[in-house]
């Protein structure tokens, strides 16, 4: 037991070296700016530049458009699957795990072969149209995440009986799904959504090859250019996944807990 | 009969008008996409079916790409795999505070997160030529690093990059299978006089397998697929597939588009591989889990 017990502590121990030096790294040279001491100077630097706020506000709006689009999307079909074509739910689970298969960068080189400014649909032409395809390619990115994690949020509420309950009290569609089926899945969705978040903020390649002012290539473009403010960035980076990752945990464990109320 | 007929069409009229959106979605940006780029590759700039493209992978700079992407990826997940399934037993099985193993579960779905570019800056900063690492390791125990053959731009430096977010990947993906293993066949095992190594060997091994396997190929193809930190660690200096193809999309390097569908190609082939036996394994796996 005892020799267990070393053992386990000797691989938490080494674990978290190798996690942790780099991030103390990271922090000790974004701090190293000024000469011979060390000081917030690169984070001042970062939040002094323009660029920062407008690509990482560009980003998040992307981001937030990705999610309310992909909610409107995938809450609908999940529940039309469950309730009337449950023999498509092999097909369209499996369409939505073929993003895993197909890496983004591959996808995005579809699209840039599909909708070019010669083809049939010139998306890339215009500013709005790019945009439409960066959301579309996010939405895309986080399908498998944001599928299951409704479609499980679903598995523990009766669709049909939901909607034959509210069938006979005179509901509409709209009524059905918007105040029956989304309340009921919230927390499928709110999971969804912040896996979402945490990929579409910081998705480097896709907008990269779409030229969208967003705040990967923004990283990536300082990273180029500049010393010490990466580090600083990515501080800010890890900061930011952290809070997203503690919303992940606090809206499953709520999920959780709904579903043990039951 | 024929008063029903109408009735029925009309409701599978509605069944499929339901799922059009999402058909429609799928069709115009995933799998239509996917579809042009693996036709291309099997076409020549004239339009003439030809396997030239496939055949043109092996010309020396497109297959060393390819070689040392699969040696970086395989390294990565191994490693990853092995220590990752080390830590998530200590979790899971070392007796260990509770606290530990919430700390670790917590970091670890902070880190699996932590990649793309931001993770390309913090190894700059540790084992760069001017990373902390590298200057205690030279002021403080007088051993020079890059010295002694590093380089983080290399394959040893990319692998250990990517495990930083392969190691969490994997402990949490494996965490649940080790805590699925009931203390029941433990008990039983130890009564029917079997040896620690001996449980190992024939229980927990043969049910873990298609989990550790699976999962292995997981973070193989997730290995294969990363874009961003290799492109901002390394600029277009390292010769390996993500990288070519970033640069064969913004500015047609290999001279030839159909070549640049067939990298594509056999980025997919690869990682859909994997992807399609992890899938397979975990459908195995999930059978002990229930």
């Amino acid at each position: 037991m005892t020799a267990k017990k070393f053992w386990s502590w000797l691989a938490v121990f080494v674990a978290a070296f190798y996690f942790i030096v780099p991030l103390l790294a990271t922090l000790e040279f974004s701090m190293r700016m000024r000469r011979g001491t060390y000081s917030f100077d690169a984070y001042r630097s970062v939040f002094a530049d323009d660029r920062f706020a407008s690509t990482f506000s560009y980003s998040v709006v992307m981001a937030l458009i990705t999610i309310v689009v992909g909610a409107l999307l995938i809450v609908p079909t999940a529940y039309w699957v469950r309730l009337r074509m449950p023999y498509l739910r092999p097909v369209v689970e499996f369409v939505t795990l073929l993003p895993l298969v197909v890496p983004a960068i591959v996808i995005i080189f579809g699209y840039l072969r599909l909708y070019n400014s010669s083809s049939w649909l010139p998306l890339t032409n215009t500013d709005m149209g790019a945009n439409a395809l960066l959301v579309f390619g996010f939405m895309t990115m986080s399908l498998p995440y944001m599928y299951r994690a409704v479609d499980t949020a679903m598995r523990t509420i009766d669709v049909a009986v939901l909607t034959e309950a509210a069938e006979s009290l005179g509901a509409s569609w709209p009524t059905i799904l918007f105040r029956c089926i989304f309340p009921n899945v919230l927390t499928g969705v709110l999971s969804g959504a912040f896996i979402t978040f945490a990929i579409a903020v910081g998705e480097f390649t896709m907008p990269s090859l779409l030229n969208r002012p967003a705040f990967g290539p923004y990283l990536a473009l300082i990273g180029a250019n500049k010393a010490y403010e990466p580090p600083a960035l990515a501080m800010i980076a890890f900061a930011m996944t952290w809070v997203s990752i503690i919303l992940i945990n606090i809206t499953t464990r709520l999920q959780k807990g709904a579903a043990g109320a039951r | 009969m024929a008063a029903t007929q109408p009735l029925l069409n009309r409701r599978l009229i509605t069944d499929w008008l339901g799922i059009a959106p999402f058909a429609i979605f799928a069709v115009m940006f995933l799998i239509a996409p996917t579809v042009y780029l693996v036709s291309g590759a099997f076409v020549d700039p004239n339009g003439n079916l030809t396997l030239q493209n496939l055949i043109d992978l092996f010309q020396p700079n497109i297959l060393a790409a390819y070689v040392i992407s699969i040696k970086i990826s395989a390294a990565s997940a191994i490693g990853g795999a092995i220590i990752g399934f080390a830590l998530a037993a200590a979790i899971s099985l070392g007796g260990l505070p509770s606290w530990v193993r919430s700390a670790v579960l917590t970091f670890c779905g902070v880190a699996s997160n932590f990649a793309g570019v931001p993770l390309a800056f913090a190894f700059l900063a540790t084992l760069g030529r001017l990373g902390l690492l590298t200057i205690v390791l030279r002021d403080v125990f007088g051993f020079n690093l890059y010295g002694a053959g590093f380089n983080l731009l290399s394959f040893l430096g990319l692998t250990l990059t990517y495990m930083y977010f392969q190691i969490p990947l994997m402990v949490l993906i494996i965490t649940p299978a080790l805590d699925g293993l009931k203390r029941e066949w433990s008990e039983a095992a130890s009564v029917l006089g079997a040896t620690s190594w001996q449980y190992w060997r024939m229980v927990v091994i043969p049910i873990l397998w298609p989990s550790v396997f699976g999962t292995l190929l997981l973070l193989f193809a997730n290995a294969f697929g990363a874009v961003a930190t290799a492109v901002a660690l390394t600029g277009s200096s390292l010769n390996i597939v993500p990288i070519v193809l970033f640069a064969q999309i913004r500015g047609d390097v290999l001279h030839n588009p159909n070549l640049g569908y067939a990298v594509a190609f056999g980025m997919v082939v690869i990682t859909g591989i994997s992807n399609f036996i992890y899938i397979w394994l975990r459908m195995r796996a999930e059978r002990w889990q229930k």
